[in-house]
């Protein structure tokens, strides 16, 4: 889940590393008031959960001013970015630095390496970007998420960088801080975008953000309540809508399997779909055919027939939804037959035939002769696993959309 | 009302067999079973029958005391 910007460099700055003079406004008032108190040159900077637009730019998302009347008018417009989703959350007014030097440090998890990845590099920036541009100019390094950092892998990569003496031991403090509040925070993702070396070799976190993970929620209760983050809030970019806080519900109110996170997309092609990894890799291979999914739905870990029933009956029930996708990646903790009960009580309870409203059911592994046996009572085209996720996908499309 | 299991129980075989009623409700694991009318006896709870997972502890009992139909199967 995503902090602020805000947030993030309230973690900082807490753990010693620093950041620019500056205070959240919720307004164009408290901006111009901010602006006055800091006095001289300030940026303005909308506080997004993520970026408004695809390849948008901090430039786009923010604005340096001279006066708290640029600072009010520059909070005006930035607060009317529309990201599709909370908007922005107030505007971060801060005092601005000249720098000398710029660097860049980002901390993610490395699911191959199971382990922390720190990336490093000497100009400011998105760290996937300067790689891609730049990599002689990154350093990386893998640490351990067991033990306590050490201090001499900051100084390596601080070293890799280019730096000795003083700059490389102010480096490797800045390094290291961040790397301990990545384990202590469980974040999933830090990353200091423009570390400024000031004229005094001092280094200032300028632009930064931060994601934890969802599951550690209730390991930082204490963090999240002084961040006014609810119990129910992941921080999504939108607040979840009636459909899909109803398919949260169906979840919520029968533990048997697990319906996944239900998202509400525009389409017409409703699915009910699982299989993990199965379920995403079945929404791409919809839009790839020309479909355009009205949901994810990712249902598993051997559901109840009633569940499988209750999501049915929400997806066929959304507006513009005419038919559903019943598919998923070979299961072997969910039984095909009970996922063929569950679809075609759903649809019969609504008043339909199966056979006009399910497209399709290919959900091959547990149990799959007797759900070859229902679906066949029912007239339901079945696909076994010859069939792959991409033709059973065509196939629904083709037949939704004639 | 089910549609596609259904569970027929021989009363007077479960009522024949010691402890077979309350064994019946404690093992189902979708609760097909309830209390019947004494404690030898179990009724059928029809909401929860096409939750039935065919793993067939309930005929474990006497021959014929229950018996799964797969309608599905007609």
């Amino acid at each position: 889940m995503r902090f602020y910007e805000f947030e993030t460099k309230t973690i900082l700055a807490r753990r010693g590393i620093p950041v620019p003079e500056g205070s959240r406004a919720a307004n164009a008032g408290e901006a111009a008031s901010a602006a006055q108190e800091l006095g001289g040159a300030v940026v303005v900077k909308a506080q997004l959960l993520v970026s408004s637009k695809a390849g948008a730019s901090r430039s786009d998302e923010s604005q340096a001013v001279d006066s708290p009347e640029q600072a009010a008018t520059a909070t005006e417009e930035l607060l009317k970015i529309d990201d599709g989703g909370r908007g922005p959350r107030g505007v971060l007014v801060e005092k601005v630095h000249a720098a000398t030097a710029e660097y860049s440090l980002s901390i993610s998890y490395d699911g191959t390496a199971k382990q922390p990845l720190l990336l490093a590099a000497d100009v400011a920036g998105n760290i996937e970007d300067i790689a891609d541009a730049h990599p002689d100019r990154v350093v990386s390094r893998h640490f351990s998420a067991l033990v306590p950092f050490s201090d001499y892998v900051a100084k390596e990569v601080a070293a890799g960088l280019g730096l000795n003496g003083s700059e490389l031991n102010r480096m490797a403090g800045v390094i290291a801080r961040l790397a301990r509040l990545f384990l202590d925070y469980d974040l999933t993702q830090a990353d200091i975008q423009t570390l400024a070396r000031l004229e005094d070799g001092s280094l200032l976190a300028v632009d930064c953000f931060s994601d934890m993970e969802v599951e550690a929620k209730y390991r930082q209760k204490e963090l999240l309540a002084e961040f006014g983050v609810g119990e129910e809030d992941t921080r999504s970019v939108r607040e979840p809508t009636a459909f899909e806080l109803a398919g949260k519900k169906i979840d919520d109110d029968d533990p048997r399997g697990i319906i996944g996170p239900v998202v509400e997309f525009g389409g017409n092609v409703g699915l009910v779909i699982g299989a993990g990894g199965g379920s995403l890799t079945l929404t791409d291979a919809v839009r790839k055919a020309g479909g355009d999914p009205a949901n994810y739905a990712a249902i598993g870990g051997n559901p109840s027939v009633a569940k499988a029933v209750a999501l049915t009956k929400l997806v066929l029930g959304k507006p513009g939804v005419d038919k559903i996708a019943v598919m998923s990646n070979v299961v072997s903790n969910t039984r095909a037959d009970l996922v063929a009960r569950g679809v075609i009580k759903g649809v019969i309870e609504m008043g339909f035939e199966p056979a006009d409203k399910i497209t399709i059911f290919r959900v091959p592994g547990a149990w799959e002769a007797d759900a070859v046996k229902i679906l066949n009572k029912y007239g339901v085209e079945y696909c076994d696993r010859s069939v792959s996720i991409s033709e059973a996908a065509k196939r629904a499309v083709d037949k939704i959309n004639g | 009302m089910a549609m596609f299991i259904r569970v027929d129980v021989n009363d007077e075989l479960v009522a024949a067999t010691d402890g077979l009623a309350a064994k019946l409700i404690e093992v189902c694991p979708v609760k097909i079973f309830k209390a019947g009318a004494d404690a030898a006896s179990v009724a059928v709870v029809e909401d929860n029958v096409d939750e039935c997972t065919l793993c067939d502890l309930c005929l474990q009992g006497p021959e014929g005391s229950v018996s799964i139909v797969k309608l599905y199967e007609d």
